[in-house]
Parts: C-alpha cells; structure tokens; sequence
C-alpha cells in the first residue's frame, strides 16, 4: 500500500509577526526619510508611513503579536516626533549634525570600549557569575593602564599593566562570589565602589592636583593605506584606532572559542548546569576563576582604550558608567558576542548623536546626552526582545 | 524561635543557593541573631584595611584616623573637651549630623528594596529628581506661610522621587527588567535632566545669575529651622528630626503594616509570596514607590535645610545614593542599623571633608580612601562568612555550654565551619 504523497502548498499569508516587523520599518523609514541624505521637507510623507506603521502594529496586536505591535506603535510615534524635530530643523543644520562618516567613526570610538567591556560580561557571565564590577574593572584598566604607559614607557606596557590590574580587581570579585559564595550583585557593587577610590587614591597620590602628564605613549591609529582618503569610508574607517580592530575581531574569536571549542563548552557547561559539569570532572571553581578573571582583564582593556587609547591622559571616575551600558549592550545582545557587538554599536551611536547635537544646540545637547542609558532602558526593558541568561548564573556552586 | 529551631532554620537555609543569597535573606540570617556585633566588626575591619592602604603609601593610619575623628565632631560628646576645641568639635557635630539627615533617608530608600528583594541603585536619581523639585517648590510661592510651604516641598520632592523609583518598579513588573540596571540607568538620566534645567539657558535656571548654572534661591519662608548652631554657618536644622521620624516610620511600615508583611513576604520568596496570594508586581511597584519617597524627601531635607539652591556641579558630583547603599547594607536594612550607619558614613564624610584643617593627610585622598572603605564594607556584607564564622562558633559556645556537666557535648555541631 503506497502512501501517497500530498503536496501541501506552503501557506502564501503572512504571519502577524512579519507585519509587525514590517511595521517597525516602516515606521523607521518615517523618520529616516527626513534627514540627510534624503532630507524630506515636508511632514506628509513620514506621516504616511507612520499611520501605516501604527496600522500594521495594530493588526499584529490582533494576531497575537503583542510586544512587536506595540513596538511599531511606539517607534512610529517616535518617528514623527523626530521626523517633526528634523523637518523644523535648517537644511545647513541637520547636515552638521548628520555627517555619516563622522558618525560612523564616532560610533566606533565610543563603541570600542564597551565592546571590550561587554565581551567580559559574556565570559564571565557564560560561566555563571554575574559580574556588575565590570565598570569598577573598567575604570582599573583605565587609570593603571596610562599609569603603566607613563612609567614604563610604551602604550604596549600600558596596556598590560591594565590587564593585570583589572584581572586582580577580578581576582577578588571570584574569590568573594565563588568561594565565600556572595551575593554576586552586592560584591560587584563593593568592588565598583573599592575601584572608584583605589583609581582616585593612586592618581591624587601619584600624579598630584595636575592629573596626568600630557605626551604618555597611546595606542596608535589605523591608518588604512588604499581608503583612507577615499569619500565616506576614508572619513569614517580610515583612521580608527587599533584597538577598535582588535575588539571588533573578538568578536568572531569569542563566538569561535565559546561555540566550536571544547573549552568553551566547558565553560557554557558550568554556566548552565554546573551540577552536571561537576560529574563529568570538570573543575567548576577553576573555570569560574579563570572566566571572571579574564572578564577583568577583557574590561580593563576596555577601559585603558579610553585613556591609553583616546583621550591621553585620566580623569577621575572616566569611566562614567561605561561598565553599566555594556552590561546592558550583554543582555541585549542576549548573552552572545555578536548580539553584544550590535548592543555596543547601537549605544556608541547614540553618543555620537548627542555629540553632534551638542554642537549645534549646547542646551538640546544635554537631554541628548541622556540618550545612551534611555536606549539602556529600553533595551533592558526587553522591548527588543529578550532572551534568558545562563541556567545557573548568579547562583553560587555548593559542592556536595 | 529555640536554638534547635534555629539550628534547622540555618541547615536549610545554607543548602538553597540563590534563596540563601538574596540580600533580604542575607540580612535577616544576621539581623536576628547578632544585632550589631556583627556590623560593628564589618566597619572595624573594612577601616583596618583602609589603614593597610594609608600605611602603604607612607602616611600614619592611626595619626590620619585619629585626625579623622577630630574632624567628625564627635569628639564633642566627651565631657573632658572644652574652650575652643569643644567649639570646633559643636559645629563639627552640626555638620556630621546634617550629612546624616539625608543618608538615613537615603539608606532606608535602598534597605526598603532590599528587604523586598530588589536593588534600588536608583537612591542617587531620586534624590536627584526630588532636588529639582523641592528647589523648584521652594523658590516659588513666595508669601505662603511657613509651614505649608516646607510641608508642600517635601510632599512634592517626595511624589517626584516615588514617580522615578516607580518607573523602575513599573518596568520591573510588567516586563521583567533587571532593577540593577534599570535604576542605573535612571541615575544617568535624572543627573542629565538636572543639568539640563539648570544650565545656563535651561528652563530652571535662575535669570539674575547669568553666569553660573544654577537655580532659584529657596525663599526664606521654605528654609528649615535652625535649633543647633548659627544660621549663617550651616547650623543644624530640625530636618534631622522629620528624617529620624522617617525612620520609626520605616520601622513601623515594615514590622506592623500588611505592606511590610507582603514586602518581607517577597523579599524571601517571590514564588512562594505568589503562591500565597500576594500580588508580587503589585508590591514591588509599592515598595519602589516608596523608596523613592525616602529618597526624595531626603534631597528636600537637604534643599531647604542648608543647601537653598542646586549648582549643576552639585547634581553631577553627588555620590549620596551610593553611599545609602553601604549604609543600608551596613545597617542590614532595619531602622536604627540605617540610622546608625548613616551617622557613621555622615562622621566620616565631615571628618574627610577639606573643612577639617587638622588632617594629617591630603583631604583629597581621604575621600578617595572613603570610597575604598565603603566599598570594602560592601564586600563584606556581601557574605555570609563573618556571620557564619561568629555564629557558628557562637552557637557551639552555647550549646557546649548549656549541656549539663556530665554529658560529653557531641562534636560538629552544625556542618562544615
């Protein structure tokens, strides 16, 4: 008896999902089409597309889509109000403020740090130990990192004096979250605070009321030799620094290292299930200490970028938070490098953004300046999809 | 509860992992059984260290803690001080008091949270938004009577702070979102919409002082009184005493309101809360609402009692909301623990303040050594290990010793110490 085969057409209706994604583009494209380079002059058309937007966020609410229908209800509310701000705005005005290129190379130098930063976030917290210290491990890298460049120097030294300082600043986050078992979110905050006042005791003690001197070997550019000169791509990637190279390349060797080795499935393992990482043999504590403390030393790169790679000199308490965003850029970027790489990106535009704005309109700039931790919140808020962390992170490892 | 039941209390408590680590879980384990020993060795070990750190770059601890203590005016409350010395130590004492007012209130904002369960990071953008108010209340409404100006200040700074601290509660509840980070986030921005109201062209700014960012002056009606000290030289006002009131009312909130039931209630077990009919989002947008409250009236206290205007500087270097998270974790999150922990840090900020001209050492590390300090203290809260360590040695002492002489105590009681 033949079973015959029914060729079942595939269904040609779209899913409720699909229009709310096309809702959220569309509401982009609402706002996107009032600045340059296509710098719309007139409200109609965003407006067109934002009650298209809305509709389509409606409709996917009523297929079921709740979060993504109301997302492109939002965003396109958003849009009219930012295509409204662009429309009352000077052509000579909005093409200050939208310089692609400086943009773009203004993303990726506030981005680079964070990169370094949430990269360490995923190590660590792929292991199971959530690391809040990851500013205090920042800002240790920056304030050691150009004190090393200074003392021994060369950016290079700096640099690895940097590492050292934010892996023993992690030393003591393991020591405190894996063995005397603490609460991982307390103890970090203790070792933010202890960082704040061990960089600022160091700098006033070694450097004195003049801060730090003025011609500390940094961490050279990159100059790229056939596009450095050519239209929009010499302008925004022609001279970035090396250390944004280098963060960005982790990303791809991170992904390789946690998903195609063996060490790093060990390491996933004993973030998810250490119980069952323990039976195998695996050393649960040990892969823990080594995870943290290269978190630190991830972070700490992050942080000396600032001062051993841009600005050249530390400033008390530089970091500024930074370590708080790329937690956050890690939990947007759902606990994986690639998605934290997208996360830091994002964020490092909205800096840029208020940067330009500032330029332009100093009192605007300063909400502006807020942008970076609004879009924290939001992301936080898993408005952008959210995803779980590892099985057991957080939670210490009782050995029975 | 009896020492047997304490006893299985504990061995059930070890073996839970997260349950066992929550801070609410945390605090309680030290709270009943060792009142204020075990905060007490905290402080004494985390200045023990501090003092390693002084010692290590060159300078005298002992001479720079002692100078400290000079500095913090507490050395008024020894009778054998007089003359001049006694003067300095009164208005050292002002000071320290009126740097306490605020971080008690700021304290029990994070102790409120994280008796609930939750971290409230977000003490330094409540106080933040309830300064922009309370300074906003208070530089309006000229000719209002004394009393109801003060009393519509405070209300409004603390409404302002409950909304901020309640948009962290909201998010928290509907969508699950991290209040570490969410109030984080809402510290950064609160200090920029501060900045941005005062800056010079900002919409708060006070128009004859065309120079400076700064707001409008509070209005000599909305000052607080003064009982201890001279006007003119930041004496001490009664702002201390509504904040002390705060506390008992925290106090009595948490023990004898169905709120504070509730709250302890999912502090220590959302799920089993849940399970018990409690509405457990419900509570934590209560409880941050009212964390915010604390916290805003702290920054009112603070307006309207000495500071009478905010500079954006002051919004940008205020730390107080970190330093309420080491007073409460310090005070293990009851009333008179925050209370005290707040007069301590409140001591230790007068007497590493530049205003203390007998420090041995640069005042400017001190400060740094403070956050050291503070941080050191965190730390150490963070684990059960004093604790245990105290407790666990405390309770053999006490079993060993309640045994009747002829019965050999049994040995290891209570696990692995």
């Amino acid at each position: 008896m033949s079973v015959g085969t029914i060729a079942v057409a595939p269904s040609r209706t779209v899913s409720p999902k699909q229009i709310g994604i096309a809702g959220i583009v569309l509401a982009a494209v609402a706002w996107v089409i009032t600045i340059p380079p296509i710098e719309v002059r007139g409200m109609a058309p965003s407006v067109v597309l934002a009650v298209f937007a809305v509709a389509a966020g409606a409709w996917s609410i009523a297929g079921g889509e709740r979060k993504i229908g109301s997302e492109a209800i939002i965003v396109a509310l958003f849009a009219v109000a930012g295509a409204a701000a662009s429309v009352n705005s000077a052509t000579a005005t909005l093409e200050s403020v939208f310089t692609w290129s400086a943009l773009v190379a203004a993303t990726l130098r506030y981005a680079t740090p964070l990169v370094f930063a949430a990269l360490g976030g995923v190590v660590s917290e792929s292991s199971g130990v959530i690391n809040i210290g990851l500013e205090g491990m920042m800002l240790m890298g920056c304030f050691w990192g150009i004190y090393g460049a200074d003392l021994l120097g060369s950016w290079v030294w700096g640099l690895v004096v940097a590492m050292i300082a934010g892996g023993l600043l992690a030393l003591v986050h393991a020591f405190f979250s894996i063995n005397l078992r603490a609460n991982q979110i307390v103890s970090g905050t203790g070792i933010n605070f202890l960082a704040l006042g061990i960089t600022g005791y160091f700098l006033e003690y070694h450097y004195g009321p003049n801060g730090t001197p003025l011609n500390i070997s940094q961490v050279p550019n990159v100059h790229l030799p056939l596009i450095q000169h050519v239209g929009f791509f010499g302008a925004a990637f022609g001279d970035a620094n090396l250390m944004t190279w280098i963060g960005i390349a982790l990303v791809p060797a991170l992904t390789f290292y946690l998903f195609r080795t063996r060490a790093g499935l060990r390491l996933r393992a004993v973030g998810e299930k250490p119980r069952a990482a323990d039976t195998v043999g695996l050393s649960v504590v040990r892969i823990r200490y080594w995870a943290v403390i290269a978190s630190g030393m991830l972070a700490a790169l992050g942080g000396a970028y600032l001062s051993v790679g841009f600005v050249g000199s530390f400033s008390n308490n530089m970091t500024n938070g930074r370590g708080f965003i790329a937690l956050a850029a890690m939990i947007f970027g759902k606990w994986r490098p690639w998605g934290a790489l997208w996360a830091c990106l994002l964020f490092g535009f909205g800096n840029a953004m208020s940067d330009r704005v500032s330029s332009v309109n100093p009192t605007l700039g300063t909400l502006f300046e807020a942008l970076p931790y609004v879009l924290t919140l939001v992301a936080v808020a898993g408005l952008v999809g959210r995803s779980r962390p590892p099985a057991a992170d957080g939670i210490p490892y009782v050995r029975e | 509860m009896s020492l047997l039941e304490e006893e299985l209390h504990a061995e059930a408590d070890e073996s839970q992992g997260a349950a066992a680590t929550s801070p609410a879980a945390l605090t309680a384990f030290r709270r009943g059984a060792s009142g204020v020993v075990v905060p007490i060795i905290t402080a004494v070990i985390a200045f023990i260290a501090g003092g390693l750190i002084v010692l290590a770059t060159g300078h005298n601890p002992l001479t720079t803690y002692q100078s400290i203590f000079n500095g913090t005016g507490l050395n008024w409350l020894f009778p054998w001080v007089s003359g001049s010395e006694r003067a300095t130590a009164a208005t050292n004492l002002q000071q320290t008091l009126l740097n306490a007012t605020p971080l008690v209130l700021v304290g029990l904002a994070v102790a409120f949270a994280f008796r609930a369960g939750m971290f409230n990071i977000g003490g330094q953008g409540q106080y933040t938004v309830g300064g922009i108010v309370a300074v906003w209340v208070g530089s309006s409404f000229n000719g209002m009577p004394s009393l109801l100006h003060i009393l519509f200040a405070i209300v409004a700074a603390a409404a302002a702070g409950a909304a901020w601290a309640g948009i962290a509660g909201v998010l928290k509840a509907t969508t699950g979102a991290n209040e570490v980070i969410s109030t984080i986030m809402l510290n950064w921005i609160a200090i920029w919409v501060g900045v941005y109201c005062f800056q010079l062209g900002g919409p708060l700014h006070n128009p004859h002082m065309s120079s400076t960012p700064v707001s409008n002056s509070v209005v000599p009606g909305a000052k607080l009184p003064v009982f201890w000290g001279s006007a003119q030289l930041q004496g001490l006002d009664v702002g201390i005493f509504i904040s002390l009131a705060l506390a008992v009312v925290f106090g009595l909130l948490i023990k004898r309101t169905r709120l504070g039931y509730e709250a302890r209630t999912v502090g220590f077990n959302p799920d089993a809360a849940s399970y018990a009919g409690i509405n457990v989002g419900r509570t934590w947008i209560r409880v941050m609402l009212i964390c915010g409250a604390f916290a805003g009236v702290a920054a009112a206290l603070d307006i309207l009692g000495w500071k009478f205007s905010l500079f954006t500087n002051d919004i940008q270097v205020s730390q107080i909301g970190f330093y309420g998270i080491a007073v409460a974790l310090l005070g293990r999150n009851t009333a008179s623990g925050t209370v005290a922990a707040a007069v301590l840090f409140g001591a230790l900020l007068t007497g590493t303040s530049d205003r203390n001209i007998n420090l041995s050492i640069d005042p400017t590390l001190v400060q740094y050594l403070t956050f050291m300090i503070e941080g050191m203290i965190i730390l150490l809260v963070s684990t059960d290990v004093i604790t245990l360590r105290l407790l666990k040695g405390g309770r053999q002492l006490r079993i060993a010793l309640k045994r009747k002489p002829a019965e050999k105590p049994t040995a290891t009681q209570g696990g692995a110490s």
